[in-house]
Formats: structure tokens, C-alpha cells, sequence
């Protein structure tokens, strides 16, 4: 069993990016949301909350129906909306997870939730439940953009409850899209300026991307504007210089001061987690396995003592060493360079003559990130045999 | 006996019903019985039943009893775009007569009158036909006299007919016995039979359809091709009915089908002669005008380990089309291809899509092109297909381009704008003439080059789709031309390159530039397009350095979906050429088209 690292490590550190694969972790995924956002395309149910019990009984026995695997040392609950789910059941949740695999001492518990959930009493609950590290929705904290996201708190909400987190949570990130079209460059500068000042440990700045099927991508076909890139590129980049003020950048989108979240670190280091929940990935002995997206198939397949699993992917040894590859690239401490990479850098040479990534000690490193894609793209389609 | 053989072709603009008026012919007169029918039945490839022309000349024999005596009628398929007028010149020296077929409610086309015009002067006589008069649009009368005044005839005489509903049907198979001549000719003469037409059968080998003039033919008989001088035997004999039906012999006036064990049918020539080796004909037949190639266009492989395939491929449809010529190419740009000759750009976008649905090859083709004849200072000359061809001009004394004889028809409210696109397309007015006080026929002197890419859609436009064109090639002529380079990233790009008339230089660079601009997507670094005539820039454009390629999110619950998109992104990817560092789609490549020079 791996103990948790040594608090002196860097969140961007080469040594935690490595060892982070061999941690054991679980992601537990919660569908149910007051509020569907028009640009989410998850697992996610909208206005069903009188099923929640019912989930949470398929989930416990979901875990219990598990192979046997070893202890956890990070544990992720995300959603949809987990914090829809009261602390006593997100309790009950834990409580199964231990009781199947056993949490090392210092577990990460990562819980996703919703600013207009939180309150002091709420937050309370969820800590003494046994949550330690609360990931907040709040996206951005001017109302305007707020209102476009089709978030249902304002920014003011936010602000309060993550004063009220903070009671019970030392490590507390906040979630924040930018690139929204009525989003302007001062809006995201103030969004910037409050999450610099809410003060929490770790903040994640996505872009908002159009996803196929969302309500999102048939406005956008309808004719409403779409997020630009370049718009986009100069958000990320104002992100990078304003956060990096007090935190590291340790992944594309991911800032953090000291601990970044183990169980994003752990998959992005090709780890292994079990998985639980509607529409959830698993990742056990080098397959992936993918859990149904149906709300009543998922139950209903359980309470017929079936396991929810709707297909499984397993690779060949060269697709999990171009996967190790896609996955350790997006991150500040690159990856090792191994066979794939020295077969990437033969191949084209153009990547570091363009100053994207550089090859370092042994590892490749992505030194323009908003490039990623335009090196893992060559990278997946890097043949076994030359 | 040819007393009772009637010999003819039907005549008629695309959409004006001739194969379903063929159809029709086949069923009353019994050839194929109702449940037998597919629907327009002579058009056999798919290509052409989906877009609705026939390439391949077919012939199919029908029998009518006419005043107690059977009848055999030979109907002869012509094609009815304007890219296939060679072939419809073959199949008219097949025929005595032929049916001009006219939609009542559209009025005359250029390429029917074209296409009856070559009839007349082939000594065909014509049997006027309107068509489609069940249409509630349909005007008899107006087209009755329409084709009256263009054929110099009475408006009585054109017969009305549905092909839809059989109306008039039976009239016109009386209609053919009583105005088309019996086939003149000679049994007793030594043999001389035309090849009309020939197609490839996978078990048959090449199939030639013939009709015999003089003498007789009779299977298994030693027979001479006399312009190749080639030897074979007469192994097979049939006529269609549209079954294939062996036969024993085919006499003076019959036309009918001949196998002689030839593979290959760049071995047959159409428009030969065939004769007996134990009785000789001493003069050959008139033949025909050989096929010439209009367009020239490179075709290349996307995948360059294709080329072989892609060489085969062509070889394959050859068999089928000797007007089909090429020649290897190469392009720093797209690597190992052949420029291809077409026949127009119809024939082209054919030979194009066969190519890709039927060999599954995925091409890269480039701007068509006419051929240049270059004078140069030694006072040597060349023609030039490709613009990459070009000597460099020190060594050019003198550029001529192809030149055509335009024929435009259309209601006589779009003189003024046809006037207009013809001048904007360098073209000179011959002759004009009004058919009926709403119909005015127009003559032009045009370069090809301006005709051939999107004249015709231009013209359809600008006339609601009223007016119809036809040309023919009249020769060269000295030009102003100047060649047109484009350059990506500093590097010109031959397959870019263009000839074009000195006066359209800069409009056609700054389109070609823009039309990139948009096309080329954004690479790791800024890349200048920029057009030039010879050192000179005479426009730029940047397609700026992509900024943002990342995916915002990818956690464990999504890998296996985000690898399948990066994948597929990439996918999507191959079908771009590398031209040096930058990637470049592949419609880039036909982005020329797309430029208008035609408005100023």
C-alpha cells in the first residue's frame, strides 16, 4: 500500500505526477441535478430527486456486488449534482466504500457541489459525513454570465457559500468557465480577482466547449453565437498569469497551492479506480469499463442483482502506452518519455522546433498547453511498428 | 429484308422524356412486357440514371406491323449533354432518320437544335416530335411552331405525344415507317459495317455494335478492322431486343452487335470499318471525328501508395471510354498522380466519382485546365496541358488558347444579361437571330477556358434556368496570357498554379487567395497565402497561427470518449495534403472553381 506524499512535493512536481499512478481510488457518480446547465453533456437526470433513495440503495448495493480490490486512497463524488444528495446518504455512501475496500489513513474524499446547496449547516454535514475536499460549481461570479451558463445561483451566493465551506473545509476548489460569448475580459478579470480572494486551495478554469447533443450545441446550430478561440486562448492565458499569482498550474485547466486533487492526478497517471453510479468509467487491471446511462436500467439491472456494466474497452499493450502518453501530456509535469514518446519525437520533429513541447530529462513536456491537442492528435495515431 | 428495317436515334434535351419515350417504344411495340420494364430501361450505368443523361450509346431493335408488313425499328441511344457530342456524331452515322424530341412546355434546346443540326447535315431526315403535352404547362402550339421555323417545316407536321401517358404513340411508330428512309446500301457489295459504339462485357470481352451498310457478315467469318488492319473472327453475332439474341449473320441496314474475342477495346476503334479478310471492301466507310479531350486535370491519390490502384483503375474505365486519356504527372504538392483529359467538365466529375465509389480510391484533383499551344523563341511549339508546363517566358514568343463557337438559346428578355456574361468572359458576338418573337438564338466566339468551368451555371442563373448552351471547338488564337503562381508559406505551390488572360490576373489571384484564406485551416504557425505573377505579389492574405487546441476537460470518466474524438479529429486530418510544413484540405485543390471572375 502507498501512503499519501510528502506535503513538500509540488503539486506540478515530475516525482507526484509519477507516483500518483499508483494510488487506488473510487469515483462515485451522483446524476441527479435541480437544474440541467444547457452545456453539460454528463450522466445527468433532471428534477427525478424522489429517486434519490432508491439510487443511493442500487449504489450501496453496486459497491457491495464489487471484486474485492484494495485499499482507497482518494475517493471522488461527482456529478451532476452530489450535494442534491443529503450527508447522511453521501455517509452511507462512504461508510460502504470502506467497508468493501477499506480508505487509507489521510484518504482525499472529493465531493462536487452546488453554491445554492451549501450553508453552514449543509457544509457541516457533509464534512462530518466524511467529505474533506469540497469542489464548488460556481463558474463565474458575475451574474450576467451566470444567467447565460443557466446557473441557478448568483455570484453573491457563491461568495457566501464558500465562506460557509471554508468553516469545515481547508482544501475547497472552486470551478470557473470562461469563453462564455457574453462574457467580457473585465467580467472574467473580476471572476479572477473573487476567486483569488475567496481563498481556497485550488481553483479548475475550464473553457466552455460546445458538446454534441446539448441544448448548448442546438443553440449554437440555431444560429446563437459560439464560443471563439482565440477569445478563449486569451482567457486562458490571463487565467495562467492572474492564478499563478499565489497557486501552480499543474494541469491544463487545474491550479492548485500545495495538494492538487489526488483522484484527477491519479487518472491522469493512467491509475486505477473502481467506479460506481450511472454512467460511471472504471478502470481495473488494465480495462475500462463503462457503467450505463439509463437512470432506471441502472437500477433496475442492480435490483436484479446484475451489475450495470454497458461495454468495456481492454487495449492492446501499445494503445495504454499512447494513452499513458495522451493523459500525462496534459499536465505541467509532462510524462516520461518511454518508447511512445521517443517514437513521437522521431516523428515529428516540428513539435520542439515550433517550441510547443520540449524534451527534458527524460520526459516530454506540452510548454504551450493550449496546444495539447495538436501533439496528442499525432500522438494516438503513432504506429506500433515503424 | 431492308426494305422493312427503319434506322434512327431520338434527339432530345436532358429532362424532355427520350428514355422514357424509348420506354414506351418498347413496350407497345412488345419488346419488354410491363413487369419486364426497369424503369428506363436503356440507361443501364447508375451514374447516369441518377443524374438523368445517357453516356453510352445503346441500340435496341423493335418491330412494329405497319400496312401488313413487320417492321424492324432500330433505335439508337445518343447521349444528350454537351461533353458527349463526339459520341452522338458516332451514332448519328448509324441512322437514317431521327425523332427530335421536345419538351412542350420548355420549347428547344441548344443542344437538341445542335444535335439535329449534325442530323441534317448527315443527311438524316428528322421527324419532328412534342413532348409531354399531358403537362398542364405544356404549349403544343408555340413548340409546334418553334420547331417548325428551325426546321424550316409546317407546324402540322410536328406530332404531339405523351411518353408518359402513350398518347400519340402508336402514330409516331406509323409516323417512322412512313418519313424515315429504308436503309440504302448494297447486300450483294463486299461487307462494310460502321462501329458506332463499343463497351467492355467481363465475360464477352469488347462487344462492338455495328451497323452494316453493305453486304452481310456472318458468324464465325474472318472479318478486318480496316483502319487498325487488325484480323479476327466474327465469334458471336447478336442483336438487342433489349435480350441479347445471337443471330447467324447481319445483312445491309441491320444493326446488331459483333464479338470478336478483342480484350482490350483500345483495339477497336470507333468509327472503323469492318469488312470481310476473304472479300475486301476496297474504301472504307467515312469515319468519324475522333474523340478530342476539352479539360485537363490532374488526378492524384490522397494516399500516394494508391498510385497503382489509381493507374489500374483508370486502365478499367478505359474499356468502357477510349475517350479517356492520361498521362503521368508529378507535383511537389500532391506527389505521384496522371493528368487526365476530358472530354468536358460533366465527363470529368463522371470519370471523378466513378474513381472514388467505384474503386474506392480517395482522389485529389486539381483545377482543370484547356490545353495552351506555346510558340516558343526558336519558333518550336508545344501544347501544354497542365500550367506547370509553362516554359519560363524568356523562352515563350507567343501563347495561343482554344477558342469555341458558343450557341446559346433563351427567351429573348435575357439578351441584356447574356450579352453581359458573355463580354465579362471575353466573348465576341457572331451572330444573333430570333426563332419566334419570345426565342433568340445567339452565336459568341469564346476561349474555352472561360466556358468550360462555370460558364453554363453562371448562364442557368442569370436566365432562371431558361437558356441552353452548345459549343465546338474553332481553334486557336493568340492570347495575353499570364500564369498565375500561388505560394504557401513562401513556397509556390504548382498545383495552385493557373493560366489566365492578363486582364483577369489580379481578380483571379485575390479570389484564389481569399477562397484559401478560408479554406486552409489554422496551422502551429502563421501562414501567408500569396498569389504572383512571376516576382510580382499581386495579393496576400494570412491564415493566422491556431491558439487554442485543448480539450478543456479530461478526467476518468471520459478517456476512452476523448481519445475516439482526438482519433477522429485526426481522421479527418489525413484527408489534408502536407505542401511543405502546411496542411492543406483537400478541397483547396479545386478552389479555383470556386472563383468567380466573371463580375467586376
Amino acid at each position: 500500500m502507498m501512503t499519501s506524499p510528502p506535503p513538500q512535493l509540488r503539486p506540478d512536481s515530475p516525482e507526484l505526477a509519477d507516483q500518483a499512478g499508483e494510488w487506488r481510488s473510487a469515483y462515485v457518480h451522483i446524476p441527479f441535478c435541480a437544474r440541467v446547465c444547457p452545456y453539460c453533456d454528463f450522466a445527468v437526470v433532471e428534477g427525478q430527486e424522489n429517486l434519490i433513495d432508491r439510487y443511493v440503495a442500487a449504489l450501496l448495493a453496486e459497491v457491495s456486488m464489487a471484486d474485492d480490490w484494495d485499499t482507497l486512497d482518494a475517493v471522488f463524488i461527482g456529478g451532476g449534482t452530489p450535494s442534491q444528495v443529503s450527508p447522511a446518504l453521501i455517509g452511507s455512501i462512504l461508510e460502504a466504500l470502506d467497508a468493501k475496500f477499506g480508505l487509507v489513513g489521510g484518504v482525499e474524499v472529493s465531493m462536487e457541489a452546488n453554491p445554492e446547496d451549501i450553508t453552514a449547516e449543509s457544509s457541516r454535514g457533509y464534512r462530518t459525513a466524511g467529505v474533506n475536499r469540497l469542489s464548488m460549481g460556481v463558474q463565474s461570479f458575475d451574474d450576467i454570465v451566470l444567467t447565460a451558463l443557466g446557473r441557478q445561483h448568483t455570484g453573491r451566493q457563491a461568495l457566501q457559500a464558500i465562506e460557509d465551506a471554508h468553516a469545515d473545509f481547508e482544501r475547497l476548489s472552486i470551478d470557473l468557465i470562461y469563453g462564455d460569448p457574453t462574457e467580457t475580459e473585465a467580467s472574467w478579470d473580476r471572476t479572477l480577482d473573487s476567486a483569488l480572494a475567496a481563498g481556497t486551495d485550488h481553483i479548475s478554469a475550464y473553457s466552455l466547449t460546445v458538446e454534441r447533443g446539448t441544448p448548448l450545441s442546438r443553440a449554437v446550430a440555431a444560429g446563437a453565437p459560439a464560443p471563439d478561440d482565440d477569445v478563449q486562448a486569451d482567457r486562458w492565458e490571463r487565467a495562467a498569469e492572474r492564478l499563478s499569482e499565489r497557486m501552480i498550474r499543474y494541469e491544463v485547466s487545474n491550479y492548485a497551492t500545495a495538494d492538487p486533487c489526488k483522484y484527477n492526478l491519479a487518472t491522469w497517471a493512467q491509475g486505477e479506480y473502481v467506479a460506481f453510479g450511472l454512467g460511471a468509467h472504471g478502470h481495473r487491471n488494465g480495462t475500462r469499463t463503462r457503467n450505463v446511462r439509463r437512470l432506471d436500467r441502472y437500477m433496475e439491472t442492480i435490483e436484479a442483482g446484475q451489475p450495470p456494466i454497458a461495454g468495456e474497452t481492454v487495449g492492446s499493450d501499445w494503445d495504454r502506452e499512447l494513452e499513458r502518453l495522451m493523459l500525462g501530456l496534459r499536465r505541467t509535469a509532462g510524462v516520461v518519455t518511454g518508447v511512445g514518446g521517443r517514437r513521437l519525437l522521431e516523428r515529428h520533429p516540428e513539435f520542439v522546433d515550433a517550441g510547443i513541447i520540449e524534451h527534458r530529462d527524460g520526459r516530454i513536456v506540452v510548454v504551450k498547453p493550449l496546444l495539447t491537442d495538436t501533439v496528442i492528435r499525432e500522438v494516438l495515431a503513432v504506429p506500433a511498428q515503424e | 429484308m431492308s426494305e422493312y428495317i427503319r434506322n434512327l436515334s431520338i434527339i432530345a434535351h436532358i429532362d424532355h422524356g427520350k428514355s422514357t419515350l424509348a420506354d414506351r417504344l418498347m413496350e407497345h411495340t412488345g419488346a419488354v412486357t410491363e413487369r419486364e420494364m426497369r424503369e428506363q430501361l436503356l440507361d443501364t450505368m447508375d451514374l447516369e440514371r441518377e443524374r438523368g443523361i445517357t453516356i453510352k450509346a445503346q441500340s435496341v431493335r423493335l418491330t412494329h406491323e405497319y400496312h401488313g408488313h413487320e417492321y424492324q425499328i432500330n433505335l439508337i441511344d445518343t447521349p444528350g449533354h454537351v461533353d458527349f457530342s463526339y459520341e452522338v456524331s458516332r451514332s448519328l452515322a448509324a441512322c437514317d432518320g431521327a425523332i427530335l424530341l421536345v419538351d412542350a412546355a420548355q420549347g428547344a434546346q441548344a443542344q437538341t437544335l445542335a444535335n439535329a443540326y449534325l442530323a441534317i447535315e448527315a443527311g438524316l431526315e428528322i421527324v419532328p416530335v412534342i413532348n409531354k403535352i399531358d403537362l398542364p404547362s405544356a404549349d403544343p402550339a408555340a413548340a409546334s411552331a418553334e420547331i417548325a421555323a428551325i426546321l424550316g417545316g409546317d407546324p402540322a407536321d410536328v406530332l404531339a405525344v405523351s411518353a408518359k401517358t402513350g398518347q400519340g404513340i402508336s402514330e409516331l411508330l406509323d409516323r417512322i415507317i412512313e418519313r424515315i428512309p429504308k436503309p440504302s446500301g448494297d447486300v450483294d457489295a463486299p461487307l462494310r459495317a460502321l462501329v458506332f459504339d463499343s463497351y467492355f462485357d467481363t465475360y464477352r470481352g469488347v462487344v462492338c455494335s455495328i451497323r452494316v451498310v453493305d453486304g452481310r457478315i456472318r458468324k464465325g467469318e474472318q472479318v478486318l478492322f480496316m483502319a487498325t488492319n487488325d484480323k479476327h473472327a466474327a465469334n458471336e453475332l447478336a442483336v438487342s431486343t433489349p435480350w441479347i439474341l445471337p443471330v447467324d449473320q447481319l445483312r445491309a441496314g441491320d444493326v446488331g452487335l459483333l464479338i470478336t474475342g478483342v480484350k482490350h477495346i483500345d483495339q477497336i476503334r470507333v468509327g472503323d470499318t469492318v469488312t470481310l479478310v476473304s472479300n475486301p471492301a476496297s474504301e472504307p466507310l467515312e469515319g468519324y471525328d475522333e474523340p478530342r479531350p476539352m479539360v485537363f486535370s490532374g488526378l492524384f491519390p490522397s494516399d500516394g501508395d494508391d498510385f497503382e490502384r489509381l493507374r489500374e483503375a483508370l486502365e478499367k474505365l478505359q474499356l468502357n471510354d477510349a475517350s479517356l486519356i492520361w498521362e503521368p504527372e508529378t507535383s511537389r504538392a500532391l506527389g505521384f498522380g496522371f493528368r487526365v483529359g476530358f472530354l468536358g467538365l460533366l465527363h470529368m466529375e463522371i470519370v471523378r466519382e466513378r474513381l472514388e465509389r467505384e474503386y474506392n480510391l480517395d482522389l485529389v484533383s486539381t483545377a482543370p485546365s484547356v490545353a495552351y499551344r506555346v510558340t516558343l523563341t526558336d519558333d518550336s511549339v508545344i501544347e501544354i496541358r497542365s500550367p506547370q508546363d509553362l516554359p519560363h517566358l524568356t523562352s515563350v514568343a507567343q501563347l495561343e488558347e482554344p477558342y469555341v463557337r458558343a450557341m446559346i438559346l433563351a427567351p429573348s428578355e435575357y439578351i441584356g444579361t447574356i450579352m453581359d456574361l458573355v463580354q465579362s468572359r471575353r466573348g465576341t458576338m457572331h451572330h444573333m437571330q430570333y426563332l419566334t418573337p419570345e426565342r433568340v438564338e445567339l452565336i459568341y466566339e469564346l476561349p474555352l477556358a472561360e466556358v468550360v468551368f462555370d460558364f453554363f451555371d453562371h448562364l442557368k442563373s442569370r436566365t432562371r434556368g431558361y437558356a441552353s448552351l452548345d459549343y465546338e471547338p474553332t481553334g486557336y488564337r493568340v492570347s495575353d496570357l499570364v500564369k498565375v503562381d500561388i505560394l504557401l508559406a513562401g513556397l509556390p505551390v504548382d498545383a495552385f498554379s493557373t493560366i489566365t488572360h492578363r486582364a483577369k490576373a489580379v481578380q483571379y489571384g485575390k479570389g484564389m487567395v481569399e477562397t484559401l484564406r478560408e479554406l486552409i485551416p489554422r496551422q502551429m504557425f502563421d501562414v501567408p497565402i500569396q498569389a504572383a505573377i512571376g516576382g510580382n505579389i499581386i495579393s496576400r492574405e494570412t491564415v493566422k497561427a491556431r491558439r487554442k487546441d485543448v480539450l478543456a476537460k479530461c478526467y476518468g470518466g471520459d478517456i476512452s470518449r476523448k481519445r475516439k474524438l482526438l482519433e477522429k479529429q485526426k481522421e479527418g486530418k489525413k484527408r489534408m495534403k502536407m505542401v511543405g510544413a502546411v496542411e492543406v484540405p483537400q478541397e483547396a485543390f479545386v478552389a479555383a472553381l470556386r472563383v468567380d471572375t466573371s463580375d467586376r
